[in-house]
């Protein structure tokens, strides 16, 4: 066992565990945000530069500080390694750029987005942001274009995770989507447009932490916190079929998977699940979800909100930058 | 002064074929070492030597050896990082170019020494012309038997290809060469693990630079202390200079680490001075990535001693009043260069050669460009001037591989150094915007 200390606070995990994942362990404040790395999909991770900790102590061996800032979710913890997260300003300033390079090219059209609400980018630009911005240049531009007849492509949005192409490589198993050009330019996209023909493709939208994927049969049908998720499940014979419904009276508007604390997909589910089955006879409806992502959408009563995150740092903030200029 | 290793034989005719080579004393560091030395006197010798990577980090290259994974079963490779594509340096090509035998030579030394069986070269995707020259090299050195199975009689066997690249600057990273090499996107790696422990094809890798491997031959020959004894403390050997920009001998010079650099600027058996007798504004001495200088900190260090063509001299001061020696693209601007125009230019090529992988490379490169080409055509404003050192130095130090900080420098460096150019952009944009560059210039100025 190693033994790790983040943000003071010390625990024991496996060998190969990174420091995210230990983390992750202890939970609550000392959890880097992830945008790109998903732990159901190998060989993802230290794109976004989201997870960035400073690493004060190398190890017990060698207690020299690392000379960069190191993405969590892709290093492994040494024996005796200290973590600083939060507790460093250098952290908190290269977060707060992160953030900021993000946000340069994205439309910020959330008003007209369907993962509003329910958006990593939302919670990350609120907890770590800035109200203002110094981008003055134009932002990059595509069209928006089907990606099959299920899926539509919002490529504006998108922050370029790489997450939809490790789903479309491992759980496809064959290579039918990826990325184009390179740079600022790139984009992503299915081999020479075909679309994703393939019976799991929908989790794609899933694992999309902002609106650039989005699910064709629910576009603009409903915002999300206008729904209620109900975890429900039905006798799939290609998947588990464990899903969230999400409803309003009694009607389903859309089907999810269950995610975790972590906004993680906790099992993938197939296209019938997803896109087919709308109908409440369809499922067995098993009760309300606990939701545990801090996000728009965890203002209504499904949720129990243990710190108040959503509102109370936004306005903070506001009127700290308000001040500051 | 003046001794060279890589270079003493590029000027003999059709050097290039092995027959001519073999006639100067080529190869014969391979039978030395197949026949008398064991791999790992090979490698103490390089140790002992002190070569340091040539492509730009300047990593010893004996270290770097000895992390290769010999433990794990699984073959091993030796990678050539011939995929030169930083602006300013042209000396790798040079040398494959001149003496492509002498690169060959070192690889097979090399692999013994690391008990590697399969080694290639990868060539940028615009070097197809040395495509015909290396093949060539490769075949005649088969033909000979110093490639292939049981090359010499001994139990050593090695097999050699040249694969090209499609193109991308990116692709000199090492990580990003192997994933290119495998067949894959270029995308550098996530480092660890190291292409030591897990490499091209997960195998344990080690990829040296083009001049690295052509040193290796010497070494063998004559010995690591030989070697050592050339240059000045821990920069030992030469180094390849690629010369360029307003100076009256722009070209590729084989220098003894040591010497100072306003001898190599002035002199004229190396760049000869600044063209039509100019006033020297600013030196990037290691290619287009490492920090840009004004003069009076090129020629002298901030303790007033002169500055030499060593990786510690250059690099002394830190980023505050020093640079690197990096690859040896050594680019001279006479008092009539726009520094501004040249950060743009620059930028733009970071901003088109990023991969996209990770956000702060991807977003803060166009982001300085745009603001630079906006500076430079007289619409920028003097927020912006300040905004570019904030974006560079968020860049810097938060990427997934060193083109982030590549990125960064110079754009850094040029406010830090030439900070009243950009304020000038910025006060008078009437000015700026008539100022003809280039070909523009010369063309309205023929009659």
């Amino acid at each position: 066992m190693l033994k790790l200390t983040i943000d003071h606070q010390t625990i024991e995990v496996a060998e190969g565990t990174t420091i995210l994942q230990a983390a992750r362990k202890i939970g609550g404040s000392v959890v880097p945000p992830a945008m790109c790395w998903y732990s159901k999909l190998e060989g993802s991770g230290g794109k976004c530069r989201t997870c960035l900790v400073k690493v004060s102590e190398g190890s017990a061996k060698d207690p020299r500080p690392l000379p960069k800032l190191v993405a969590s979710c892709r290093t492994p913890v040494i024996d005796g390694m200290v973590v600083q997260n939060k507790t460093s300003p250098e952290v908190l300033e290269a977060r707060k750029a992160i953030v900021e390079f993000l946000l340069i090219n994205h439309p910020l059209d959330c008003p007209v987005c369907d993962q509003a609400g329910e958006c990593d980018l939302q919670d990350l630009s609120y907890d770590n942001g800035k109200v203002s911005c110094r981008y003055q240049e134009s932002r990059r531009e595509f069209d928006v274009i089907d990606i099959g007849n299920l899926i539509k492509l919002h490529m504006n949005r998108c922050i370029l995770c790489y997450r939809c192409v490790y789903v479309a490589d491992q759980i496809s198993g064959k290579r039918i989507h990826g990325i184009l050009y390179r740079g600022d330019v790139s984009e992503i996209s299915t081999y020479i447009k075909n679309s994703i023909d393939h019976n799991f493709s929908g989790n794609v939208i899933d694992v999309c932490p902002v609106g650039a994927l989005t699910d064709k049969t629910f576009r603009f049908k409903n915002r999300v916190w206008f729904l209620k998720p109900m975890t429900a499940h039905r006798d799939c014979p290609t998947c588990s079929g464990k899903v969230i419904a999400w409803m309003r009276g009694s009607e389903i508007y859309r089907i999810t998977g269950r995610k975790d604390e972590f906004g993680e997909v906790e099992e993938f589910i197939c296209n019938e699940c997803r896109f087919e089955k709308k109908n409440i006879n369809d499922w067995i409806v098993e009760g309300p979800t606990t939701l545990k992502r801090h996000s728009v959408i965890s203002q209504n009563h499904y949720k129990e909100i243990k710190t108040p995150s959503v509102i109370n740092p936004l306005e903070e903030k506001m009127e700290t930058q308000t001040n500051d200029e | 002064m003046g001794r060279k290793i890589l270079l003493e034989n590029s000027d003999i005719p059709n050097i290039k074929s092995f027959d001519v080579f073999r006639a100067h004393g080529g190869y014969v560091s391979v039978e030395k070492a197949l026949k008398t030395m064991a791999p790992d006197e090979i490698i103490e010798e390089v140790k002992k030597s002190g070569l340091r990577g040539r492509g730009g980090a300047a990593f010893p290259t004996g270290l770097k050896w000895t992390f290769l994974d010999r433990k794990s079963n699984k073959p091993r490779y030796l990678v050539c990082n011939g995929d030169e594509s930083e602006p300013g340096t042209f000396k790798d090509r040079y040398l494959m170019e001149k003496l492509p035998h002498l690169l060959i030579e070192g690889m097979i030394c090399s692999s013994f020494a690391l008990g590697v069986n399969t080694a290639y070269i990868y060539i940028r995707g615009e070097f197809k012309y040395l495509l015909g020259i290396l093949n060539q090299a490769i075949n005649e050195a088969y033909k000979n038997g110093f490639l292939g199975k049981n090359i010499l009689g001994t139990n050593f066997s090695l097999d050699m290809y040249v694969h090209p690249g499609a193109g991308a600057y990116i692709c000199g990273e090492e990580t990003a060469l192997l994933e290119s090499l495998e067949g894959k996107r270029g995308n550098p790696r996530i480092k660890p693990p190291f292409p030591a422990v897990v490499g091209l094809y997960d195998c344990p890798t080690v990829v040296n630079n083009v001049e690295t491997l052509a040193n290796v031959g010497y070494i063998v020959n004559f010995g690591g202390d030989a070697y050592a004894s050339i240059g000045l403390g821990k920069s030992t050997g030469t180094k390849l200079i690629s010369a360029c920009g307003k100076i009256n001998n722009p070209g590729v010079y084989e220098i003894e680490l040591g010497m100072s650099v306003e001898d190599f600027i002035y002199k004229e058996e190396f760049c000869g001075g600044i063209k039509d007798n100019l006033e020297l504004k600013a030196v990037v001495p290691g290619g287009s990535s490492v920090p840009i200088v004004p003069k009076k900190i090129i020629l002298f260090t901030a303790s007033g001693e002169k500055r030499l063509m060593t990786y510690e001299s250059l690099a002394e001061g830190g980023f505050e009043s020093g640079t690197m020696l990096g690859s040896g693209g050594f680019i001279v601007y006479d008092q009539n260069a726009c520094i501004v125009r040249n950060t743009w230019n620059f930028s733009r090529f970071y901003h088109h050669e990023s991969c996209g992988q990770c956000s702060p490379c991807r977003e803060g490169t166009g982001w300085m460009e745009k603001i630079l080409w906006r500076i430079e055509h007289g619409f920028g404003n003097m927020k912006d001037i300040d905004l570019l050192v904030s974006i560079a130095d968020k860049i810097e130090g938060n990427t997934i591989c060193p083109l982030g900080d590549a990125a960064a420098w110079p754009v850094a460096s040029a406010i830090r150094h030439f900070r009243e150019d950009f304020i000038f952009h910025v006060q008078y944009p009437e000015i700026i915007k008539n100022i003809k560059h280039g070909a523009l210039y010369k063309y309205e100025n023929q009659d």
